[in-house]
């Protein structure tokens, strides 16, 4: 088989029980979540919302999806928790779920479970007692982790500096890479230890606070070592780049109903503003790109739910081509609202901000072609 | 009910009753083409034989191609047939004729309609095409100025030129949209016919295009005559009747499955892989947004056949023409660049009247002249944007001044 093929064809529908978990979220994130809420709580400085996250792990059960049912989890997959970050990203809801659920906990699971030091967090991040985050920086690329920038002693004491982490600030835990004694592994850091110390930065996203993770002589457990900690972290960044692209789909789902809806309300010159046909078209045009996204979104979450060979291309295709319909989408929200997307009280900014920093996280849509180039025998010159 | 095992079986009842004749290998290539390479059904007969088993189409009804099972079935029996080898009915020559003749008169004929025309059609026997647009009508379809006049038999007399239209040099029946009553407004006074080809007033004359060959042809149309019992649907109904055609139009595309590099883009790639001496960093560049973009129009054509499936059609399929058409004139622009020198050339200007249109097997320059016409044949992209835009997303009708008049006093 040329490694342009894939092996089988994907499932790119939604399941009853996908639905059923879809429309439990959607009701809490209504609840929970409007934009007038989520705005106020931006501004509040928490790093999120608490009651929110209490809601949708211990209620839901959202955090232990990816977790199987003996590690206190879920036991689902990929294709669910790509449900979850659909209607958040329709949110903008600020909860660490990416972060935390994803990336976290898909690390962690690729260190030996059967130890303690890694079965307990997990656990405690299934059940939402406890949140998670990986410490690399949010720009990282699957495949493009470069040298570590923490050492580690002998005795496990951790030195370096860890630059926008998403996330970070609201963490109990963080999972640090680093060059330890024996080359590189992963360790646990307890974030209220002694020698850890989190520098927040205002970040353009204000729904995924950033900040700069500086550890100095800070105590870790080494949960994974050599090949399996470069594999795991590998696998954290591949499976969070896979499902971004569902957030993402999310997001410009909501930037075109809700630019839909105001077209369709707001008149100018004697009638409806949608119905001038340079502003439908482009709607519509918004359209065809949301529903292609769909497409590679979901494509992504079922070749990561089945580990299939080809889930390299469909990760690196469904972000090279969800991330800037996620832009477009937004951007063209603001414009077609004229006047009003332009205030902090339109929701719209909120979506903006998310979409053009969800670009750069883990790997802007470059990069993605470029690792695809490799992937599918299109070699550059 | 009939379900997949059930096609299974009958699909092999069909195979051991009529094996199919296997294509003579050419002159040239090794081993013996032994007569039993000869032997087994004829391609017509085996069509045919396909058809009166009920695996033509399979959600049509019995003794019509069909046997009322789910559409999505048909892709059972067709892989099961591809795999034995056997011939298919050429779906490329004869497109019109399967993708918008067929359901219409499915929906619209009579009981002797259907029997007359629906075999031939599938087999390819007789091929179809479609005298819709004219010189003063194209995308509004509805202000068609050809006439028909009913006179004392009952039949009809028909006067007016078409154009555009597609296959008509190879083609015995037509489906043709005539103006009944010019005192109504515009698309109420239309009716549905079907036209035969070969009756003295139909002429046919070329119509070369940016290509250099005549795919489509001008139809000029004098007092032809056409009986009542070619008339689809009721008189003054045509422009419903009309819709069902258009629809078609655009659902058709949900059944094929392309592999990866399946299409246009495929053709691309491989020029990149076997010319490395004319890669440059921007042709990479738009290279590789360019697949992005084909495999994930491929994804949504394949989401869309599985919601087909499940029996809930997502609207998918009215965008699909879109991204199709855009893509094939993006990627075959950038195959024209890409070659360099030899992009400047042309393999041939010759006018010729092709039977159908060939994306893959012809060169760079033809593919990307081709490709103009994805985004005006079927509905210009212009028109499909406004479709998605009312009927998909909701937004308000273009305001209109033509609805309420008579067709015979609008201004033309
Ligand atoms: C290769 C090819 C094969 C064809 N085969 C057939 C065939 O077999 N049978 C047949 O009947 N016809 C056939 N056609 C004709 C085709 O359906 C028409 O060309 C098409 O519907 C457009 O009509 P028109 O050419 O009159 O353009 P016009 O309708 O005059 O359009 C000109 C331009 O104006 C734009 N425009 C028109 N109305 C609007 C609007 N409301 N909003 C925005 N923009 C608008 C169009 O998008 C286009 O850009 C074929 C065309 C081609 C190119």
């Amino acid at each position: 088989m040329s490694p342009t093929t894939p092996a089988a064809t994907p499932d790119l529908l939604y399941s009853e029980e996908e639905e059923a978990l879809r429309a439990a979220v959607r009701a809490l994130l209504a609840d929970r979540a409007d934009p007038a809420t989520v705005l106020a709580a931006v501004e509040s400085g928490r790093p999120h919302d608490p009651d929110l996250w209490r809601a949708l792990t211990a209620g839901i059960g959202a955090a232990g999806l990816l977790v199987p049912e003996k590690l206190g989890g879920q036991g689902a997959g990929p294709r669910e928790a790509a449900v979850v970050l659909e209607e958040l990203g329709r949110a903008v809801a600020p909860a660490p779920y990416l972060t935390s659920a994803v990336l976290a906990v898909t690390a962690l699971l690729g260190c030996d479970t059967g130890r303690p030091e890694v079965a307990g967090p997990l656990a405690a991040l299934a059940e939402g007692r406890t949140v998670c985050a990986l410490a690399v920086p949010l720009p990282t690329a699957p495949g493009g982790t470069g040298p570590a920038t923490v050492r580690a002693d002998a005795a496990g004491a951790l030195t370096g500096r860890i630059t926008s982490v998403a996330d970070a600030a609201g963490a109990g835990l963080l999972l640090v890479p680093a060059d330890g004694p024996d080359g590189p592994a992963l360790y646990a850091v307890q974030a209220a230890a002694d020698g850890v110390r989190s520098e927040p930065v205002t970040p353009l996203d204000l729904t995924r606070p950033l900040a700069h993770v500086v550890l100095d002589g800070a105590a870790g457990r080494p949960l994974a070592r050599g090949e399996q900690a470069r594999v795991a972290v590998e696998r954290a960044l591949r499976t969070g780049a896979g499902l971004l692209a569902s957030e993402q789909l999310g997001l410009a789902e909501w930037c075109l109903t809700e630019t839909v809806r105001y077209t369709r309300e707001r008149t100018q010159f004697g009638r409806p503003i949608g119905s001038f046909q340079a502003l439908k078209h482009r709607m519509a045009a918004l359209w065809l790109d949301v529903a292609s996204a769909r497409a590679a979104a979901r494509n992504a979450a079922d070749a990561l739910a089945g580990d299939t060979p080809d889930a390299p291309v469909a990760v690196a295709l469904a972000q090279a081509y969800c991330a800037p319909v996620a832009v477009r989408a937004a951007e063209e929200c603001i414009q077609l609202h004229g006047g009003i997307g332009m205030t902090w009280e339109h929701p719209a900014h909120l979506f903006l901000k998310r979409a053009k920093s969800d670009e750069l996280a883990l790997g802007t849509p470059g990069r993605h072609r470029a690792a695809l180039a490799g992937l599918v025998d299109l070699a550059a010159p | 009910m009939t379900d997949a095992a059930d096609l299974r079986r009958r699909t092999a009842d069909l195979l051991a009753a009529h094996p199919p004749t296997r294509r003579p290998r050419p002159p040239l290539a090794e081993g013996p083409a032994g007569p039993h390479l000869w032997s087994g059904t004829d391609r017509l007969d085996f069509l045919g034989a396909r058809f009166d088993a009920g695996l033509a189409w399979v959600h049509f009804p019995e003794g019509l191609g069909g046997l009322d099972a789910p559409r999505s079935l048909q892709a059972v029996v067709d892989a099961e047939l591809a795999a034995a080898g056997a011939p298919d009915n050429d779906p490329g020559r004869i497109g019109i004729g399967l993708g918008m003749a067929a359901p219409t008169i499915l929906r619209y004929g009579t009981e002797e309609q259907k029997k007359r025309f629906l075999r031939p059609l599938w087999t390819g026997e007789e091929v179809w095409c479609q005298l819709f647009s004219e010189p003063g009508a194209g995308s509004d379809l509805a202000a068609l100025a050809t006439r028909a006049v009913r006179d004392e038999d009952g039949d009809w007399i028909v006067d007016g030129q078409k154009v555009w239209t597609s296959s008509a040099h190879l083609a015995r029946w037509a489906i043709l949209v005539a103006r009944t009553d010019p005192a109504v407004p515009k698309h109420r006074g239309l009716t549905y016919f079907v036209c035969d080809m070969t009756d003295p007033g139909v002429e046919v004359r070329p119509l070369r295009q940016i290509t250099g060959e005549a795919e489509f042809n001008e139809v000029f149309l004098t007092g032809v005559r056409i009986p009542d019992a070619h008339r689809l649907g009721d008189v003054g109904d045509g422009w419903q009747v009309a819709r069902t055609t258009l629809m078609n139009e655009r659902v058709a595309i949900g059944g094929v499955r392309t592999p990866r590099e399946g299409g246009m883009i495929g053709v691309a790639a491989a020029a990149w892989r076997d010319r490395p001496e004319l890669r440059t960093h921007d042709l990479h560049q738009r290279l590789l947004t360019l697949w992005v973009e084909a495999e994930v129009a491929r994804l949504t054509g394949e989401r869309l056949r599985q919601q087909l499936s499940m029996g809930q059609p997502g609207p998918e399929g009215s965008g699909m023409k879109l991204a199709f058409a855009r893509l094939a004139q993006q990627i075959s622009g950038w195959d024209v660049e890409f070659r360099g020198e030899d992009g400047l050339t042309y393999d041939d200007w010759t006018l010729r009247r092709p039977d159908g249109v060939d994306f893959i097997g012809r060169e760079a320059g033809y593919r990307y002249l081709r490709a103009k016409g994805n985004s005006i044949e079927g509905g210009t992209s212009e028109v499909l944007l406004n479709i998605v835009a009312e009927r998909v997303l909701g937004l308000p009708p273009e305001p209109r001044t033509d609805k309420d008049v008579a067709w015979k006093d609008l201004p033309r």
